[in-house]
């Protein structure tokens, strides 16, 4: 168990900076995920927190040391790889038991930690087996085997479920934070899914393009999304966002109608309600033409648009609805829940 | 392509028995040879089935003074010089080029690539365009007559370091970081992940290299002088240039299917993994 620091991390890979002064403060057994996009840098963020990649600047610790210039070994870390990285040719106690033996630990200590680990994850039976003869489930138990017989002061996973099927990724998720818990080992975990983000997380750390777009606990990200980006990328469907001018407490869409809204905020804004908060309402201002309502059975996803205007909108409603193409849905929306935007900058404005 | 045409069927066949006694019959002329009596090999029409001396030939050749009225080294003793030179160079060889591969692939410093492309380059340059500056090398230093200079200069091989090059970069780099972060050094990991991840290979190449150092005739016919360290490739073609008599074939037959034995003992021994080294892609 450990905090960990990270103190201005920047990463540059000749002239390009591709990690932008990350910050962030971890304590004592937190679970973190990492999300982003693909080519948002998490992944090399990852990396430089296991040491795989050199810091460019600024500075990384666990606990109350720094550990910039540290090989990966002295970090008192473990990592749980996309492709788990088993060593073929070594049975699962075998691939276990590597690292503790390079440490030159005692046989007997080895075996009672590999044997403890393995009734943790149940893969006992396995143990004699080489990777090749399980399967991706029990690849992925025994990669996470291997990083808990580390007895390490931090978890660190790279999109570890990644190339399970759905259903095993949703066990595998399930099971992962179970352990994390029960073992209380301070954890970050890399992924682009944000079910996975969502449901793992003690806290996001949402990433776009090198910089934190918002680090936070799940409901703050999903309540209060601090970019059009992290708005767009945290939830599904994904929030709908509408041009609008500001002024004394009301939106004017483009088409004219105009909403209440609690912001004093002048000038022109991006308007988001997330699909589930469009509220279907005979006397409401939002009027959306529909194109394709998709039946989900517990929910009707209505995919139309702005009454007037080519603004796309997606409407999340309870239970089966009838709409059909081409009619028109009025909605409201809750005043607490609209977020809104500056047009310019993406930032949120309270 | 699974046809039922009977002329095809005859075709094929055809061509392949063809192909078997092409390559069987002189294997078998040898093995008539050897078992004959040297007057007989001499008389025509040469005989085409066994005789009886076999065992006899066998014994004189492998252990007693060979050709008769030549002061020749016993055939036990030039196949202990090859064995070793075969072995040297093909264990030298695999050393040199793992160890060659693995700086390249794993390790970065300056000109890395520089030195890649110059072994590379040295597949260009057989054996024999080096020959004279090699000897001028190896007799300089005294190695003429010995297993050094029989296998010393032979070991260094760009084709075994290219292929492992490739095997190596086959193997993803997660096992390496995987690796690193259980805290093996690189010279652990050359010995627990690399080198057991290339078994197969090691043995194909292992296979390819020893017939290869088997087989050498040039080098070995220039550095040995000494008839003590003559090599069993070389020995027979000296035997075909006994003075004075005519050839003993018997014995020289006799010998050259000594010197066959041991390539087709590896091949056989190895041939699983020979066939999985070439073969296999999947790390």
């Amino acid at each position: 168990m450990a905090k960990i620091k990270l103190d201005s991390l920047t990463k540059s890979y000749g002239t390009t900076e591709v990690l932008h002064h990350i910050q962030g403060d971890i304590d004592h057994g937190e679970f973190i995920v990492i999300v982003g996009p693909s080519g948002c840098g998490k992944s090399t963020l990852l990396r430089m927190v296991a040491g795989l990649e050199t810091v460019t600047t600024g500075e990384v610790s666990i606990g109350d040391k720094v550990i910039n210039d540290l090989e990966p070994a002295d970090r008192d870390i473990a990592m749980v790889f996309q492709n788990y990285a088993l060593y073929p040719h070594m049975t699962v106690e075998q691939n276990m038991a590597y690292g503790l033996k390079i440490r030159k630990l005692p046989k007997e200590e080895i075996k009672r930690r590999v044997e403890e680990a393995a009734d943790i994850l149940e893969i006992r039976d396995y143990l004699k087996r080489k990777p090749r003869q399980l399967s991706g489930g029990q690849r992925q138990r025994v990669a996470m085997g291997r990083a808990i017989v580390r007895d390490p002061q931090v978890f660190l996973f790279d999109e570890p479920l990644s190339n399970l099927d759905a259903k095993l990724r949703v066990q595998m998720r399930l099971e992962i934070r179970k352990l994390q818990r029960r073992l209380g080992v301070t954890s970050i975990y890399v992924t682009h899914d944000q079910v996975e983000a969502m449901t793992l997380g003690d806290r996001l750390m949402v990433l776009n393009g090198g910089y934190v777009e918002q680090f936070g606990t799940p409901i703050e990200v999903y309540e209060k999304p601090a970019s059009v980006f992290v708005a767009g990328f945290i939830g599904s469907p994904s929030m709908n966002f509408i041009a609008a001018e500001a002024e004394n407490g009301l939106l004017t869409l483009p088409n004219g109608t105009t909403i209440r809204t609690a912001s004093k905020t002048v000038g022109p804004v991006t308007l988001g309600i997330r699909p589930e908060h469009l509220l279907p309402n005979d006397a409401g201002a939002i009027e959306v033409e529909v194109d394709l309502p998709e039946q989900l059975g517990a929910t009707t996803l209505v995919h139309g648009r702005i009454v007037g205007t080519d603004l796309p909108v997606t409407a999340s409603l309870n239970g089966i609805n009838a709409a059909a193409s081409g009619d028109v849905l009025k909605f409201d929306a809750p005043v607490e829940q609209m977020h809104i935007f500056d047009a310019q900058s993406g930032k949120r404005i309270e | 392509m699974v046809e039922n045409r009977p002329v095809l069927t005859f075709i094929t066949h055809a061509v392949l028995i063809l192909g078997v006694i092409m390559i069987a019959l002189p294997i078998w002329i040898t093995f008539v040879a050897a078992s004959h009596e040297d007057i007989r090999m001499t008389q025509a029409p040469i005989p085409m089935l066994p005789g009886g001396y076999f065992w006899e030939n066998f014994k004189r050749t492998l252990f007693g003074s060979g050709l008769a009225g030549n002061e020749i080294t016993p055939v036990w003793r030039m196949l202990l010089n090859s064995l070793v030179m075969a072995l040297a160079i093909a264990g030298g060889k695999i050393a040199i080029s793992l160890l060659s591969a693995f700086a390249i692939v794993y390790f970065k410093f300056p000109f890395r690539m520089g030195f890649f492309w110059m072994i590379f380059m040295t597949l260009m340059l057989p054996v024999e365009v080096r020959i004279l500056p090699t000897f001028e090398v190896v007799a300089n230093l005294g190695m003429l007559n010995s297993y050094w200079g029989l296998s010393i200069p032979l070991i260094a091989s760009a084709t075994a370091t290219f292929m492992f090059r490739q095997v190596f970069l086959t193997i993803p780099d997660e096992m390496l970081e995987s690796a690193r972060i259980d805290g093996a050094g690189p010279m652990r990991f050359f010995w627990d992940i690399l080198i057991p991840l290339s078994r197969t290979n090691i043995a194909a190449l292992f296979v390819i290299l020893f017939i290869f150092g088997w087989n050498q005739y040039l080098w070995p016919l220039l550095i040995t002088t000494d008839s003590d360290m003559t090599t069993i490739v070389v020995s027979i073609k000296q035997m075909l240039e006994a003075a004075e008599q005519s050839p003993q074939w018997n014995i020289i037959m006799m010998t050259a299917m000594l010197a066959m034995l041991p390539p087709i003992l590896v091949v056989i021994a190895m041939q699983k993994l020979f066939v999985q080294g070439l073969t296999e892609t999947d790390k």
